[in-house]
């Protein structure tokens, strides 16, 4: 199916957020996830079902000021 | 001693991690200045193995409290969802509230910050927010939930020090008890000094360490310039005077006539 994924569109293949970062080989001990706007917890991404055309954001640290 | 939302701080100083030339030159900076309180973000990770895993891991060996923030949000809604996320990834409620309502000079969008602090505040976080100068803000920053305000000198990253000395004093005298960080624009230690002989409880800043030619010694005279104006104000400095006033006395003086 396809995802929008950080921006850019993505054809994949994972039924959850978790098996996504699996997928696409993110190092998930370090990341922020959302689907569709809203907060997903680390805890809560195995049980986080994907659908054609979600908007799933994936963040991680960086510098800031 | 400088207490925030509960957590007792020796430094005075906060320092963002931000356009180190290399993380082993922001390590030595962090180690110089002191600090006990790093400013971090987040953003978009590349898959594959993308760079905030290191940094994050860098931050973490150095042990220190970290104080996300959510530069770069222009709205409400960007701001509160970055700070949730932050929370997640961080593990931490504490939260640098950044709503930019300007591209150019990066000047607070203050009726969204209001905004996002109460809903903020009432999600439980602790929330440190990045505003002007102008006290009725403060007050609805307050109002809002926060305990800490965070007003700036000057635009973010201009280094030009106190824009408006005047109204920094009156916002100290506004607020006696709020814990008072001033929050960009500073360039120089003497910057830092002004501030806290004010009586600004701490100061944040990033570009000016960061940026100086030896950023690791920059780092080390604000640690210096914290200090000295802190020991300054509570030592009750002397106010101008419009006429010379003698140091030594006249008084025994010989007469050569």
């Amino acid at each position: 199916m396809k995802l929008i994924i950080n921006g850019e569109s993505q054809e994949v293949t994972s039924a959850t957020l978790a098996l996504l970062l699996e997928e696409l080989a993110y190092d998930h001990d370090f990341l922020a996830t959302a689907r569709n706007g809203d907060l997903v917890t680390a805890e809560d991404r195995s049980a986080c079902q994907l659908q054609s055309g979600d908007r799933i954001e994936i963040l991680s640290p960086m510098q800031g000021g | 001693m400088l207490t925030l939302y509960g957590e007792t701080v020796s430094s005075r100083l906060l320092l963002g991690t931000a356009q180190y030339p290399s993380p082993k030159v922001l390590g030595e900076a962090v180690k110089a200045s002191g600090t006990q309180i790093l400013t971090v973000s987040l953003r978009r990770e590349t898959a594959g193995g993308g760079t905030g895993g290191q940094f994050w891991e860098m931050i973490r060996e150095l042990g220190l409290r970290v104080l996300p923030n959510t530069a770069g949000c222009h709205s409400v809604r960007e701001a509160v969802m970055t700070a949730k996320m932050a929370r997640d990834l961080f593990g931490t409620d504490w939260i640098k509230l950044e709503v930019i309502g300007h591209h150019d000079s990066l000047q607070p969008d203050v009726f969204g910050l209001v905004e996002a602090a109460r809903i903020l505040s009432d999600d439980g976080f602790k929330v440190f927010p990045y505003t002007t100068e102008d006290a009725v803000v403060g007050e609805k920053l307050l109002e809002a939930g926060c305990e800490v305000l965070m007003p700036w000198c000057a635009p973010i990253g201009s280094a030009r020090g106190p824009a408006n000395p005047d109204a920094l004093k009156s916002y100290r005298a506004h607020f006696p008890d709020t814990p008072l960080v001033v929050d960009a624009g500073l360039g120089r230690p003497s910057h830092a000094v002004q501030v806290l002989e004010f009586g600004f409880d701490a100061v944040l800043l990033n570009t000016a360490v960061a940026k100086a030619g030896d950023p690791v010694a920059m780092a080390k005279a604000f640690a210096g310039a914290v200090e000295a104006g802190r020991l300054a104000f509570e030592a009750i400095p002397l106010e101008p005077r419009d006429m010379a006033v003698p140091s030594t006395p006249v008084i025994g003086m010989a007469v050569f006539e």
